[in-house]
């Protein structure tokens, strides 16, 4: 039987006195692809940056592959190694090429030897339409290149999940969909996702399910069918209304 | 030309203070860059005691004239049994009050690198010391090479304080000479003009080093 990649139970997240996850349950299985919807503010970048214990939530469970994961005892270096983020601004380290991007989490991390880790880098590369770019330092790409870029860095160390928070949102339009069809490449070959994305075409592409946010809260669940074509919560169809 | 003459007779004279005011602006930087890395993640920590004593000798270090700094050492440490030469007490002190100024252009320029950068080094597994070594301070050091520059150059001058400690720098040696000589406005002339000279060049060479750095941004990412 497999286990959720990832399982949540009631999670809860306070900023000081700014609740912004409550009660925060779900599952994500091995391969599926959920997306997060919802208004600015209504917590998707913390509840996947809780994820990865970027931050801490204060109450409620993480589970990662049917392990709970207690900060306090846990290393979080190892589960976050497996896995990958990908950020709205790419976060790209600006003092090395594409290359060494790529590398840098296999070879200081892992400890993978560097030789091993360009041949891997290059094939990442490769995979999303860059290997061409290997030398060049990131500020002479284009956004939709820094964010494949992003992505092949994440990948390098072979993650069971990726994480998307807005990969495409500080995108011109003309790039998002270089950037999209590297993430729908990734679905189709298994990867575990959890995005946080308002592309509609792009969920109704690889998503199982979509998790619609209000103020902390997953206040409707389903398949991007059922979520975009019929919405059942009021706030839900108000929000669509207003994005469409 | 009397002035030529002068400065023709004297000048050999200074060789060897020239020569320690370089040094000690050297040995004080040098000691300055560490206590001020060591001071500016003492200061950036969550330990919150490590947090205290950067902050108490930032304040002390910068709230206290220099001269009642070197003097303290120079002539008050010896009370309880620290005796050290002029040279190594005017490097020492220079180097623990460049500190903390260093410590702030350090902490400023860690800051200035954007926290997404700390995120996403954390994100691929690496520790916290991986982070800064790899990701924040080959940043952080580009940003502060012009105000370090800028301190290099005010230590310079600075270094002309220990001459009141008996270290024979440029300062002192024209007092000594226009004392005996009775030429004491040409001497401090003369003096005015070597610091001169030193400032200039050391601006020179700060301006070599950020060239070199902006050019050659792949060899930094590798030293570390
Ligand atoms: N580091 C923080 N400190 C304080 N409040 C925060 C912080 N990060 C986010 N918030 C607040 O938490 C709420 C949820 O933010 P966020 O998760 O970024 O929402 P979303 O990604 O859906 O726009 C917002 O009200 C935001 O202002
Ligand atoms: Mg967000």
């Amino acid at each position: 039987m497999s286990q959720p990649i990832v399982k949540l139970k009631n999670l809860n997240k306070w900023f000081g006195d700014l609740h912004v996850l409550r009660d925060i349950s779900l599952e994500v299985d091995p391969s599926e692809v959920v997306v997060f919807i919802g208004a600015s503010g209504s917590g998707k970048s913390t509840l996947l940056r809780c994820i990865n214990f970027l931050e801490e939530a204060q109450k409620g469970e993480i589970w990662i592959n049917g392990k709970e994961i207690n900060p306090y005892r846990e290393n979080l270096n190892k589960v976050r190694k497996k896995i990958g983020m990908v950020f709205q601004h790419f976060n790209l380290f600006p003092h090395m090429t594409v290359m060494q991007n790529v590398i840098e989490g296999p070879v200081q991390v892992t400890g993978t030897p560097r030789k091993t880790a360009r041949e891997e880098g290059m094939e990442l590369l490769e995979q999303v339409g860059l290997e061409d770019k290997a030398d060049e330092y990131p500020e002479m790409l284009s956004g939709g290149q820094k964010q494949r870029v992003a992505i092949a860095r994440a990948l390098a160390m072979k993650p069971e999940l990726m994480l998307f928070d807005e990969p495409t949102s500080a995108l011109d339009p003309e790039l998002v969909g270089e950037v999209l069809n590297v993430m729908k490449d990734l679905a189709k070959k298994g990867m575990t996702m959890a995005v946080v994305t308002h592309e509609m075409g792009f969920a109704r592409e690889v998503a199982e399910r979509v998790f619609y946010m209000d103020e902390g809260k997953i206040i409707e669940t389903g398949t991007p069918g059922a979520i975009f074509d019929s919405p059942q919560h009021p706030r839900t169809k108000q929000f669509l209304s207003q994005i469409l | 030309m009397a002035v030529l003459e002068f400065i023709k007779t004297y000048s050999p004279l200074f060789l060897p203070a020239i020569w320690i005011t370089i040094q000690i602006t050297v040995l004080s930087i040098l000691l300055g860059i560490v206590i001020g890395l060591v001071t500016a993640l003492a200061k950036l920590t969550r330990v919150k005691l490590l947090n205290r004593i950067a902050d108490l000798y930032i304040t002390v270090i910068r709230g206290t004239p220099l001269i009642v700094q070197l003097s303290f050492i120079y002539f008050a440490l010896p009370g309880i049994g620290i005796e050290l030469s002029a040279f190594v007490a005017g490097s020492i002190g220079l180097g623990i009050h460049n500190g903390a100024y260093i410590a702030e252009i350090f902490r400023g320029g860690i800051q200035s690198i954007s926290t997404g950068q700390t995120e996403a080094a954390r994100s691929l597994g690496m520790t916290q010391s991986q982070t800064m070594r790899r990701i924040i301070l080959p940043q952080a050091l580009r940003r502060v090479i012009p105000p370090l520059g800028n301190q290099f150059i005010i230590a310079l001058k600075d270094s002309s304080l220990a001459g009141l400690i008996t270290v024979n720098e440029i300062y002192m040696t024209s007092r000594r000479l226009g004392a005996s000589t009775y030429q004491q406005m040409e001497f401090y002339m003369l003096a005015g003009a070597f610091y001169l000279i030193l400032v200039t060049l050391f601006s020179v060479v700060v301006q070599k080093i950020e060239k070199t750095l902006e050019t050659s941004k792949r060899q930094s990412s590798e030293i570390l």
